[in-house]
């Protein structure tokens, strides 16, 4: 059988989901944004919510995804996307409203916005990319390096006495009595892809079904701040993050809601 | 079965984690590069392909198209 | 609960919650500080929710405050918020990012004497601020500066009705006199919040869920590319040429026949009105013109105004801020003197007309 027989439209298993436009993304090769933009795309695709969805974009490397997801979005400033998203989720409750945020929007100076916004139990979904770096700046150190890890403002590595320790947001969401779904994925194999766009899917429709807030951590790669190629940033990201960083579900009413 | 993959070589970066992914050995790097400057991979051995679309789900910027067919014997 | 008469006796930050609700607000996202705390606590009494639908949230700060106003307005909602100085100064980056994705916010600022955390007393120190855009960039905001409580339920509708028509921030600069003094006020009647389908027809720019028949909105106040954001800079300064030539409001008392002219604004004009009359009294002939709209200013209108005058004092409670936009208006043509008081310290009229004569004759 030749290649050519196999390639019908009728064989297709995999292909880039529609709503992911064909504008280049700005990415780095082999950089975790592509593959979480891909599932949010896939699953926004798949609920049938194309028309309804909102998503709310940082400042970060991901400032441009809304070049790239055909969505309507908005650009918050540094850190206030919870913020934005409560308003446009409060003014139009039956939109599927999410911000995607990486750790410096989030867990830096925009932790305010983030907690209480979950802790307001807003119904919104938080994506949080967290690679532990800030990319799009150059590779300075975010609240989440790891102690030892060395960034271009701790170049002998992350001290804490000087530069204080680690946060882990997503424990921190888990304490909050308005977050309905708490969770942390990632996205450098065929197995936690999957899992990962499942949680994804759990967390904008537990946001649909008005259950609460959500945080879907995707513990990322940033290859080109670690200064690894793709395929070792992965595997460094495996040694590393993930003992840090465990994957898996923190919290999860929405079965009790 | 039996698989084929279509690369779209104008969005591939040459991150080549399609290449680890890939079980069967399929991909390579084609040792071009495209028209952004990056290099790009190539199906290399096709016929090895079968479809289990573990490159497509790794990639990044969403280059590859997968398709399957079940063989009849 | 009981029955909201219409012609009521109330406080101007109560005045601007009554008329938030009834101009068919959907959203008042708010952070408490003195002195206009009422604003957020007459909406919370008045449940909002439970009758038109409109949200009421207070936000954990005033930054989280401006960008839930960003929000709700980037989806094409009728969004506001209050606060006073200090608070303000914190919705600046807000402010100048909603200038630049062009939304329709609106936002009241209570003012209280600075700088800094200063004091809780009125002032009204905060108009380089409101005027000059406190926030990065080419940028203006239309300014309403309210001098009664009926004003203060006037300019709310007002407000919404200019943001939504030039796309364009707009807010209502009060002061803790006008916030806090009791007078009667007729309150606007009811008008209904736009269905959810007048919101899309109204805003089609907004980011209400992209459906099929367009393309995606995008609310953003970024542009990395020059030849293009010169391009979006040029048509926010036609734009607020627009606003400068159509939306300049005033009110001028006893001003065609006077020989000196007070200039003032909000709780100054009304100490101003006094002041008028004490001096006519004396025999002199004093009018007063009121700057209604901070931004745009009546620069031709004080100009024409001014001229064969024997001099104008410009009355504010700051150091000297509204008098640059008189001077640059007058243009040397007749002298200009500014009296102020700070500190939050509100003058007498006795101390405007004191200081016209000392500084003018």
């Amino acid at each position: 059988m030749e290649a050519k027989d196999i390639m019908s439209p009728e064989n297709v298993v995999y292909k880039k989901p529609t709503l992911l436009n064909d504008t280049n993304m700005h990415y780095c090769p082999g950089c975790s944004h592509g593959v979480v933009h891909k599932l949010v795309a896939e699953v926004i695709e798949e609920m049938g919510l194309e028309d309804k969805a909102v998503g709310v974009s940082p400042v970060g490397c991901a400032v441009f995804a809304y070049n790239y997801i055909d969505i309507d979005w908005q650009e918050a400033a540094h850190g206030r996307a919870p913020a934005i998203a409560t308003g446009i989720k409060r003014c139009w409750p039956d939109r599927l409203v999410f911000t995607y945020q990486g750790d410096g929007d989030l867990a830096c100076i925009g932790t305010c916005e983030t907690i209480h916004a979950l802790n307001r139990g807003e119904n919104i979904v938080i994506i949080f990319v967290n690679n532990a770096i800030y990319g799009m700046t150059g590779g300075q150190m975010a609240p989440t390096t790891l102690i030892g890890q060395k960034t271009s403002t701790c170049p002998y590595g992350r001290d804490p006495e000087i530069h204080g320790y680690p946060l882990k947001m997503a424990d921190i969401a888990a304490q909050l009595e308005g977050t309905c779904y708490v969770t942390r994925q990632s996205v450098e194999s065929v197995a936690s892809i999957n899992k990962a766009k499942k949680a994804l899917k759990k967390a904008f429709q537990a946001s649909m079904d008005g259950k609460g807030s959500s945080l879907v951590e995707f513990v990322s790669t940033c290859n080109s701040g670690w200064k690894l190629s793709p395929v070792k940033a992965n595997e460094w990201m495996k040694e590393n993050m993930f003992p840090f960083y465990p994957k898996g579900d923190l919290k999860d009413t929405t079965g009790e809601k | 079965m039996k698989g084929a993959i279509v690369i779209d070589t104008t969005r591939c970066k040459g991150c080549v984690l399609c290449v680890e992914a890939c079980p069967q050995n399929v991909i390579a790097l084609a040792g071009k590069v495209n028209v952004h400057g990056y290099p790009y991979v190539e199906a290399v051995k096709q016929d090895s392909c079968v479809g289990c679309a573990s490159c497509g789900i790794v990639c990044p910027d969403g280059c590859i198209t997968v398709y399957r067919k079940r063989m009849e014997d | 609960m009981a029955e909201q008469k219409d012609v009521v006796l109330m406080k101007g930050n109560e005045a601007i919650a009554h008329a938030a609700i009834r101009c068919g607000c959907d959203g008042y996202f708010g952070y408490p500080i003195t002195p206009q705390s009422e604003v957020i606590e007459t909406l919370a009494e008045l449940k909002p929710w439970e009758t038109t639908g409109m949200q009421v949230v207070q936000a954990e700060s005033e930054l989280a405050s401006i960008y839930m106003v960003y929000g709700a307005a980037g989806a094409g909602k009728r969004a506001m918020t209050s606060s006073s100085s200090p608070g303000v100064a914190l919705m600046q980056e807000g402010i100048t990012y909603m200038a630049g994705a062009e939304l329709p916010g609106v936002f009241v600022n209570v003012q209280r004497g600075g700088p800094g955390l200063g004091t809780i007393q009125p002032s009204q120190g905060d108009y380089f601020q409101a005027t000059r855009g406190g926030g990065n960039g080419d940028y203006n905001v239309i300014v309403l500066a309210p001098a009664s409580v009926q004003e203060m339920a006037d300019f709310v509708d007002l407000a919404f009705e200019l943001a939504f028509k030039y796309r364009n921030p707009a807010m209502i600069l009060s002061d803790g006199v006008i916030g806090q003094m009791m007078e009667k006020v007729v309150l606007p009647p009811f008008k209904p919040r736009r269905t959810d389908e007048e919101v899309i027809a109204q805003c089609p720019w907004a980011s209400t869920g992209k459906t099929k028949n367009r393309k995606r909105n995008v609310i953003t106040s970024l542009e990395l590319k020059p030849e293009e954001m010169e391009k979006r800079n040029l048509a926010l300064q036609e734009k607020y040429k627009q606003i400068r030539e159509n939306e300049v409001r005033y009110e001028t008392q006893q001003c065609d026949d006077a020989d000196y002219l007070i200039v003032a604004f909000g709780s100054a004009a009304r100490i101003g009105e006094k002041a008028v009359e004490i001096a006519r009294e004396e025999g002199l002939k004093v009018g007063l013109f009121r700057p209604i709209t901070l931004w745009p200013f009546p620069t031709k209108e004080i100009a024409q105004m001014a001229k064969g005058k024997k001099g104008v004092l410009v009355a504010e409670i700051n150091a000297g801020q509204m008098v640059q936009d008189v001077r640059l208006a007058i243009n040397g043509a007749v002298p200009v003197e500014q009296f102020g008081r700070l500190g939050g310290i509100v003058p007498e009229p006795e101390e405007i007309v004191n200081a016209l004569k000392t500084k003018l004759m």
